[in-house]
This record gives structure tokens, C-alpha cells and sequence, in this order.
């Protein structure tokens, strides 16, 4: 209760940071250019026909979806814990009487607004561009706010696991190389996963990758139904909480070591 | 000349001697840039293969395309990142005076600082990606094709170095932008793919102004033996031109420099 309380605190300081760094972040956000990449690509493959279902427009609006949603439900904590983790930082964290992940989420959350600021003329672009049917019934606006926040929790918490694996191993960057690497793949951040060949779909159906970008992004783009969209939202609420218990177990786990460091 | 030959050999011994010391992260990193070089055919494979032409590239000729790219990404992170993430480093925390004070030329000790030798694999992968390309194609490349686009790899380095200097200068007028080498690769990332994928004023920019397509494109199409002899001199002249004004830059950069502390 104490840290709810604190929360909008927590977020004004997370804010001011984002605020007073705001042109290292313009660059981080600048350095997103695999989209544009990918975009290129496909937009020439299907200057003449359509691939499947998209057309030269609508690869547009996917991949500014793309750019929109991963700035949206974007974190960077397993960075910041590595660090921390290996320099000793995570001590003074630690004195605090707070949660050091409420604190860590917080400041992820309060960047949010900046690159909102960021994304927008994307979404507008995207919008404009006519290969979108952005949703405007409420519940599938309301659908696709509840995607973004759930791809954000199981960004997050993924992140904090892996973060806390340092706890235990040396090379916990590498591990989470290999994440990205299948995110790439697997997420339709690349190649939109509708034109895999369909055991490559299968898998990527089952796998938590899609969730934490392709689903908010088909439902931006109005390409899920209801039913998909209900299912996507279960099976995001599974890999939410799922990650959550995993990174809170190994959190506790992974103090408890860290003291016999000394500190 | 043979002093400053001496020099490189030695910082290249120091550099190969840090990462001797991380053996692990040696066979780490050395998989995963093998799994990122796989990883960036997958887009290729599924939007080329069994397609007609692209743009005039066929999935075999855009593989050509994609095996420089993958050797110059080698170059790139391999030789020239590691120092640049050095050089703001120093920049930042002042040290830079201890490099300057040193009785060899600052730009020479500042882009040999340091070099990260596991990026080597990407240089195999590269040449593994070319063969393969060209088994598929059925032809081997002629002599002389492979003679231009060795010349045209040496552009290609000179002209991402010079690219790369210019960032550096621009690290003495803004220090805090310590995430520059990222900025570097993802524009990089571009590429990837035969220029003529893009259109108007973009390819311009590609071809210009951040000359992506000298480096892979115009290589990969000498090897299929189809660039104009003209571009190739152009090619030639463009780098010079570009390394004149990465030196230019540089010196202009480092006579502002005022130290950290002060």
C-alpha cells in the first residue's frame, strides 16, 4: 500500500528524468530503424502484386504500427539491472523502503508521455496512409489499450528475469540477446507473421513473443476479429502473470545471494 | 610510416590480449553474431524466394548484397565501434588529454584504440554468404569482377572510417550523446538490401549523403559483374573525398576541444 501511494511520486521523478535526458532518448528512439528497413523491403516486393492479404499500404501501416506500439510497451530495465546488479548500485536501491521493481517500473511508465510525443505523427502517417482500418468502436479501442499495457507487463517482467538471472550467472546480456533475437523473429517485428508459412505461425500462436508485439499491433491496424482479439488478451493475462511470479521468485531468490556479496 | 605500422600491430596485440582474457564471451558473441547473420536472411529469404526480380534483384543476387553487408558489418563492429564507444568515453570523463598528449597523430591513436577480434567470424560468415549466392547462381564471378569489388571494399571501409570520425567530432560539441554508435548501425542496417529497393529522394540520401549503397550495393553488383565502370571510379572519388573531409572535420573538432574539467 505504502508503494501505491508513493507511485505518483515515483512517476512525476521518473518523468523529470525522461524530461532532462530528452535528447539521449530522441536518439535511442531514432536508433528504431529496423521498421523502416523492413518497410523498404516489402513496400518493393509488392509494388507490382500484393503479398497475401497486404498491399503496398497496408505494409505501411503495419510497420508504423510496429513503431508505435513497441515505443509504447517498450522497456529498458534489463539494462539498467545488469548494471546495477554488477557496479553494486542495486545496494542503495535496496536501503529504500520500496520495492526497487515499483521503482523501476515507474520510471519505465513515466517515459511513456514523451514518446507518445514521438509516435504520434508515426500513428498519423499510418492513419493517413490508408491501409489501415484503425479501430473506432470502444471496445476495440479499448481492447487494443489493454494489448499495449500487457505487452508492456510481459516486456517488463521478462526483462526483470533476465535481469535477475546476473544474480547467479555472468553472462545474463547474452541470454537476453537470444530473446531479442527470437522477438525479431517471432514477434512479426521483421516480417509480418502472417506470411510465414503456417507451422512457422503455429508456433509463433504459442510462443510469448507475438503478444508483446504482434497482437497489439494487428488489433491497431484492425486486422484481429473479436474472437482473435479475445484470445490474444487471455493468452497475454497467462504470460503476464506467469512472468510476474517467475521474476518476483527469482528476485527473491537472487537477494538473498546478493548479500553474500557483501554490498 | 613503418612507425605508425608498428603502432597498429601493437594496439591490435593489446586489444587481441583484452579479449583473450573473456574467452567465454569470445565463443558468446562469436555464436551470436552468427545467429544474427542467420537471423537477417529470414526477412530476405521470405520476401524474395521463389518471386520474380525485385526491383531488378533476384533472392540470389540480393544474397551477394547481403554477404558485404555482412562482412562490413563485421568491419563495422569489429574495428571501428569499439573505438568510437571509447573515444566518448574519454571525451566525457576527460581522459581524452592523456591520448592527446601522446607524440603520435590523435586521429591514428584515437581509431586504433581499440578492436574487438571475435567480429572476425562475420568476415567468414560474409564470404560463406557470397559462395553460397553464388553456387545458387550457377557462375562463378570472373577475375576482374573480383579485382573491382575488392577495390570497392576498400572504399567501402574508407567511407564508413570517414563517416565514422565525422561522429566522433560531432562527440566533441555534444558529449552526452554516449548512444551515437547505435544511431551508427541501425542507419547502417539499410544496408541490407540493393538500393534500388528504395525510391526517390531516400535513395538519394543512400546514395550521397550517407553512401550505404557504395558500400554494399555497389560491390555486390561489381561481383555479379554488372556495375558500370564509370560508378566504380565514382566510387573511388567519393571516398577520397569523404576521407579528406572525416580528416577536415576531425582536426577543426579537436582544436575546440577544451578537456572536461574546465
Amino acid at each position: 500500500m505504502k508503494a501505491l501511494s508513493a507511485y505518483p511520486t515515483l512517476l512525476r521523478v521518473g518523468f523529470a528524468g525522461a524530461v532532462a535526458y530528452r535528447t539521449e532518448m530522441l536518439v535511442w528512439m531514432l536508433t528504431m530503424t529496423m521498421p523502416f528497413v523492413s518497410l523498404a523491403l516489402w513496400s518493393a516486393v509488392a509494388a507490382d502484386v500484393p503479398v497475401g492479404r497486404f498491399d503496398q499500404k497496408s505494409f505501411v501501416a503495419y510497420f508504423l504500427a510496429t513503431i508505435v506500439v513497441r515505443q509504447l510497451s517498450g522497456s529498458w530495465v534489463v539494462w539498467e539491472l545488469i548494471q546495477e546488479i554488477k557496479s553494486g548500485a542495486l545496494s542503495s536501491r535496496l536501503l529504500k523502503p520500496i520495492h526497487p521493481l515499483v521503482v523501476y517500473s515507474a520510471g519505465n511508465i513515466a517515459a511513456i508521455p514523451l514518446r507518445v510525443l514521438f509516435a504520434a505523427p508515426l500513428a498519423f502517417v499510418a492513419l493517413a496512409s490508408g491501409g489501415a482500418q484503425l479501430p473506432h468502436e470502444p471496445h476495440v479501442v479499448a481492447a487494443f489499450l489493454l494489448s499495449l499495457f500487457g505487452a508492456w507487463v510481459i516486456t517488463f517482467f521478462v526483462m526483470v528475469i533476465v535481469g535477475t538471472l546476473s544474480f547467479f550467472i555472468e553472462s545474463s546480456m547474452s541470454i537476453f540477446e537470444i530473446w531479442l533475437a527470437f522477438f525479431m523473429l517471432l514477434s512479426g517485428y521483421l516480417v509480418p507473421l502472417e506470411l510465414f508459412p503456417s507451422w512457422v505461425r503455429a508456433v509463433a500462436d504459442v510462443l510469448p513473443f507475438r503478444y508483446t508485439l504482434g497482437f497489439p499491433v494487428e488489433v491497431l491496424i484492425g486486422m484481429s476479429d473479436d474472437a482473435a482479439i479475445a484470445r490474444g488478451l487471455a493468452i497475454q493475462l497467462a504470460y503476464g502473470g506467469g512472468s510476474a511470479v517467475v521474476a518476483l521468485v527469482l528476485w527473491r531468490a537472487g537477494i538473498r545471494r546478493f548479500g553474500a556479496f557483501g554490498g | 610510416m613503418a612507425r605508425y605500422l608498428r603502432l597498429l600491430l601493437l594496439q591490435l596485440r593489446m586489444s587481441i590480449a583484452l579479449g583473450a582474457q573473456y574467452r567465454w564471451d569470445f565463443l558468446t558473441q562469436g555464436a551470436l553474431s552468427v545467429v544474427w547473420t542467420v537471423l537477417g536472411l529470414v526477412p530476405l529469404y521470405v520476401a524474395l524466394h521463389s518471386r520474380p526480380a525485385v526491383a531488378g534483384w533476384t533472392y540470389e543476387q540480393a544474397l551477394v548484397v547481403v554477404g558485404w553487408f555482412t562482412m562490413l558489418k563485421g568491419v563495422l563492429d569489429g574495428a571501428v565501434n569499439p573505438s568510437l564507444v571509447l573515444v566518448v568515453e574519454h571525451i566525457r570523463q576527460g581522459t581524452l588529454d592523456f591520448v592527446l598528449m601522446k607524440p603520435a597523430d590523435a586521429q591514428f591513436l584515437v581509431s586504433t584504440a581499440r578492436f574487438e577480434p571475435w567480429r572476425a567470424i562475420d568476415l567468414f560468415a560474409g564470404v560463406a554468404i557470397l559462395v553460397w549466392a553464388f553456387r545458387l547462381i550457377g557462375t562463378a564471378p570472373d577475375l576482374s569482377d573480383i579485382a573491382v569489388s575488392t577495390l570497392l571494399l576498400v572504399v567501402a571501409v574508407a567511407v564508413l572510417y570517414s563517416l565514422w570520425i565525422v561522429v566522433v567530432a560531432a562527440a566533441f560539441w555534444v558529449v552526452r550523446l554516449d548512444n551515437l554508435s547505435y544511431l551508427m548501425s541501425s542507419l547502417f542496417d539499410f544496408g541490407r538490401w540493393p538500393v534500388s529497393i528504395f525510391k526517390g529522394a531516400v535513395r538519394l540520401f543512400f546514395t550521397f549523403v550517407v553512401p550505404i549503397a557504395l558500400m554494399t550495393t555497389y560491390p555486390a553488383e561489381a561481383l555479379l559483374g554488372r556495375l558500370a565502370p564509370a560508378s566504380a571510379w565514382l566510387g573511388v572519388a567519393g571516398a577520397l573525398v569523404f576521407a579528406l573531409v572525416g580528416r577536415f572535420v576531425f582536426t577543426q573538432a579537436i582544436g575546440r576541444y577544451t578537456s572536461a574539467s574546465s
